[in-house]
């Protein structure tokens, strides 16, 4: 058939209101009882579950439209409301009329000299800004007419309308019945309608008063059968079947003649229940509940609120074939790999058509079943239907399978997964990887993709991605895949490297001095899997440079630095490292040459597995020697502490110097500055210098060997400030680049001396964090940590709402074949890309190195 | 001189150079755009006025770019 072929073209939609013909109209059963079921549980006729109305019973036809389950969209019905009543959500506009509109004639109060002089502007104003400032319009309008409160038509004399909420409306403090009102809205005339924004043929006023009300089909508030046999009824049941009774009951009260009190508090508990059906969430109604205690879920619940149809189903994007829980670290996974629990594995599926030459493998699946791994869960027939496969349908399953069928098995080792973390700011928020089926419950990856991923496991989640079909696959592997991430395209640098203990270990392997038994090395090695040791020197004492050396290819050639002072140039030549040190500049991430290089020689591939072993190279070293951080590492001669004291001192000295002279009226502004202002920067000068020194000092006494020393040293993690804070003194806290000024009158705590300008006074903290803090130095921490931390909440969402609109922004530029930069309609932003035409990402930290790339010539 | 050739004249403000209409083809032809694709420069603007430039025309620009030296930006001059 023509899937083409236009049956019905969609010339205009027009939103209106329902009339009572209408509803009628489109009604297929009038309700006329509250009871749902008869005796044998078989649905009343004329009642809320009436068989007319819908099915949602498996094996029963609809009486409507004689379809089935699933096949029958369900249809409307109606009952007679006894006595009319408002419709809440037209409150506001019923209002709007009855304050514009003549209460004896119905005429909106203009007079018709003024009013068409202002039709045609309120009509282009509705047709621009729509109807409520249209309305609103209209109001100023009136208003200022100045009808002295008589109709310009009738002159009738006219009250005041007020509103007592939500659905009362009083005039002159008399309530006006929804009878009145209806009578009202009947009288005005189509051409004064449409001032109000109304368009006529889609919506009369008086609609707004219900006197049918459409009973809404069964399929969409079906019943569930418990597990007990009973059945449970939607929310939307329960209102209707409130209206229904209600109204039933007001129907009778009004036939016998019931005095006008008891019809009067009927009506109003009919307004009451037609008024819950729709909106169950007013602030002046008490909300209907069930029996339970919980409140109805009615109309506008369903549509508005978190587990509606809007902010759940329409806004809210969830995708099958994915799965999200808590991530931890695999070091002994490749970087391109990811662990995925076994019970996932049972869930997630990959689909695989059978041929004639793998239906023996894809049986095997088949046989084992959803429950045993590795089987299948689902199988897909040629037309196109799904079955679940269950253990009582394998043999027959098996029988049938034949070429064409499609089988979802688990997945399995080696499967293609896109892997992600939320934010996704950038491409490497989502990276492909290959899937390793593990035992236990979380997702695992090698922790040196946690810089692209932003992630760290103090409790992060992540969501893994299954692609689904052979050109989805292809796409990922090829462009998403891990190796191919690894040069930023932002500074051309590796964006993926070592970290952490990686770097400590590899930083200790090769230092000088570094040796270690032929026999410990080639376990060593053979435990990362280096499997061919021939190039191994041949000595009973090897090296830990020439232990490393074994990972680089033969011809591999590299000129660098490192951090150290002892051995600043590094040196690979012929795949042996020569010299110096390996540490953060030369395996990190976003840093030095060397893992560019081999990727751009040796290929992605290549560099992807190298750094694989490199990492476990690193940390396997350290598991064979053993390492931690102790609070001993911070223990200092007593020689380091006296000169920390020292340095104080003088320092302190120097700052009351510097109080002396601005005191004096001596200290010499510097430029554009006060003398107050010149004396807290000379002071933080002098106090930032001391904590600079201690640094120094405890640097010089620091144990060389001792870990803290060797991880702040290789750049896995801290630095000779913190190793300086931690032993030496914490040094001045600033509060928005000033030493602190605010807290009392004059003072900063109620501790000091009002005016003292003091270095103590001011958030110097002189303890160490080993020593411990006076309680004004944790006093003045606390409130620089305190405004650290607001900083951070409140930019966050700041800087994220900025980089949105930046992305947004630029999400279709794209660079030509040309070398131009143009937007989705083809103009040009820029005439080569960054001005001077060059690919980060194949570049040599943003540059070409054109003297190399001679020389490799 | 007036006052706007004289800002012109600053150091810090590119070259700026008007296109004969025969380069400003080979121009298009070299990109295969039409003009409404370049970038665009209004008509009053102080670098434009006194190139006696009138609508339409394509105004060469050569700024200095820290990653490139030089770099060459051409715009159509506009009213809009
Ligand atoms: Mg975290
Ligand atoms: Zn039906
Ligand atoms: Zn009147």
């Amino acid at each position: 058939m023509d899937e083409n072929f236009v049956y019905k073209q969609v010339g205009s939609v027009i939103f209106g209101m329902l009339s009572p013909k209408m509803i009628k109209k489109m009604a297929s059963a009038k309700v006329v009882t509250p009871e749902l079921y008869d005796k044998e549980g078989y649905p009343v006729d004329g009642g809320l579950m009436d068989v007319r109305l819908g099915v949602i019973d498996p094996g029963l036809r609809c009486k409507t439209c004689g379809s089935r389950l699933k096949e029958c969209i369900g249809h409307f019905g109606y009952i007679s409301l006894a006595r009319p009543v408002i419709h809440y959500n037209y409150v506001p506009v019923i209002l709007t009329f009855l304050r514009n509109t003549c209460r004896e004639c119905s005429r909106v109060l203009l007079a018709d000299a003024k009013l068409s002089q202002v039709r045609d502007k309120l009509r282009q104003i509705g047709a621009e800004k729509g109807p409520d400032v249209m309305r609103k319009r209209l109001k100023e309008d009136i208003a200022a007419s100045n009808n002295a409160g008589k109709c310009p038509y009738c002159k009738a004399r006219q009250f005041k309308i007020t509103i007592e909420k939500p659905t009362t409306f009083l005039e002159n403090e008399r309530r006006i019945s929804p009878i009145e009102i209806r009578s009202r809205l009947e009288k005005v005339t189509d051409d004064d309608a449409e001032l109000f924004g109304l368009n006529v043929r889609a919506s009369r006023p008086e609609w707004m008063v219900l006197t049918v009300f459409p009973i809404p089909p069964v399929t969409m508030r079906p019943s569930i059968t418990l597990e007990t046999g009973e059945r449970s009824e939607d929310d939307l049941t329960h209102k209707l079947g409130d209206i229904v009774r209600i109204n039933q009951r007001l129907f009778e009260n009004i036939n016998a003649g019931a005095p006008e009190i008891i019809v009067e508090d009927l009506w109003d508990l009919l307004q009451y229940h037609v008024t819950t059906f729709f909106d169950n969430e007013i602030a002046q109604l008490p909300p209907a509940r069930h029996r339970s205690g919980q409140p109805l879920k009615t109309i506008s619940e369903r549509i508005r609120s978190k587990e509606g149809r809007i902010r759940h189903n329409l806004v809210g994007k969830r995708t099958n074939f994915s799965a999200r829980t808590v991530i931890s670290p695999d070091p002994m996974l490749g970087l391109n790999e990811v662990g995925v629990p076994d019970i996932m594995a049972l869930n997630l599926t990959v689909p695989e058509r059978v041929t004639e030459w793998n239906i023996d493998y894809l049986k095997r699946f088949v046989k084992n079943g959803p429950k045993a791994y590795p089987g299948a869960n689902y199988i897909i027939r040629p037309d196109g239907k799904k079955k679940k496969l269950t253990e009582d349908i394998i043999e027959a399953t098996l029988e049938e399978l034949q070429p064409g069928y499609i089988v979802e098995r688990h997945l399995m080792d080696g499967d293609i997964a896109i892997f992600n973390r939320q934010p996704s700011l950038h491409r490497v928020s989502m990276m492909c990887h290959h899937v390793r089926v593990l035992p236990c419950k979380t997702l695992r990856f090698n922790p040196a993709v946690c810089f692209p991923y932003n992630a760290d496991f103090d409790g992060d989640e992540m969501n893994l991605h299954i692609p689904q079909t052979e050109e989805s696959r292809a796409e990922a592997e090829l462009l998403m895949m891990v190796q191919t991430q690894l040069i930023s395209p932002r500074y051309g640098l590796a964006v993926i490297g070592c970290v952490q203990d990686a770097i400590s270990g590899n930083y200790l392997l090769t230092q000088k001095g570094f040796s270690l038994r032929r026999e410990d090395a080639v376990d060593l090695l053979s435990s990362i899997g280096v499997t061919d040791l021939s190039s191994l020197p041949k000595k009973e004492v090897v090296s830990g440079k020439e232990v490393f050396s074994m990972l680089l290819p033969g011809d591999f050639n590299f000129a660098g630095r490192s951090r150290s002072k002892d051995e600043p140039e590094v040196v690979i030549e012929d795949g042996k490292l020569v010299s110096g040190v390996m540490d953060k500049n030369n395996l990190g991430e976003g840093s030095g040459l060397l893992l560019r290089n081999l990727h751009k020689k040796y290929g992605e591939s290549f560099a992807v597995d190298l750094l694989g072993r490199l990492f476990r190279l690193g940390i396997s070293v350290l598991f064979r020697r053993g390492f931690t951080t102790t609070i001993a590492d911070t223990d200092l001669l007593a020689e380091a502490g006296d000169k920390i004291s020292a340095l104080f001192v003088s320092a302190e000295q120097e700052v009351q110097r510097l109080i002396a002279e601005f005191n004096s009226g001596q200290l010499k502004p510097f430029p554009g500055r006060s003398s107050r202002e010149t004396l807290e920067l000379k002071i933080l000068e002098v106090l930032n210098k001391a904590r600079n020194e201690t640094g120094h000092i405890v640097a010089d006494y620091a144990n060389p060997g001792s870990h803290t020393l060797i991880m702040a040293n290789s750049g896995a993690r801290g630095n000779l400030l913190n190793l300086a804070q931690m032993a030496g003194c914490v040094g001045q806290q600033a509060l928005r680049g000033k030493r602190i000024e605010k807290g009392f009158k004059n003072r900063t705590l109620s501790c000091f001396r009002p005016f003292d300008l003091g270095s103590e006074a001011h958030g110097f903290i002189k303890s160490s964090f080993k020593r411990g803090l006076k309680p004004a130095e944790f006093f003045f921490q606390a409130m620089v940590g305190r405004d650290s931390l607001m900083d951070t909440a409140l930019r966050t969402p700041k800087s994220g709402y900025l980089y949105r609109r930046l992305s947004n922004a630029m999400q279709d530029l794209k660079v030509e074949y040309d070398g131009t930069v143009r937007d989705a309609s083809g103009r040009i932003l820029q005439f080569s890309y960054g001005e001077d035409g060059i690919d980060v990402s194949r570049s040599e930290g943003g540059t070409i190195n054109v003297s190399r790339i001679a020389r490799s010539e | 001189m007036s006052k706007a050739a004289d800002s012109v004249r600053h150091v810090l403000v590119p070259k700026h150079v008007k296109l004969s209409d025969s380069e400003k083809e080979a121009l298009l032809k070299r990109y295969s755009i039409a003009v409404e694709a370049l970038p665009k420069i209004m008509k009053d603007d102080a670098a434009v006025v006194d190139l006696s430039a009138k609508l339409g025309d394509v105004i060469k620009i050569v700024r200095h770019s820290p990653t490139a030296g030089e770099a060459v930006f051409y715009r159509v001059v506009s009213n809009a």
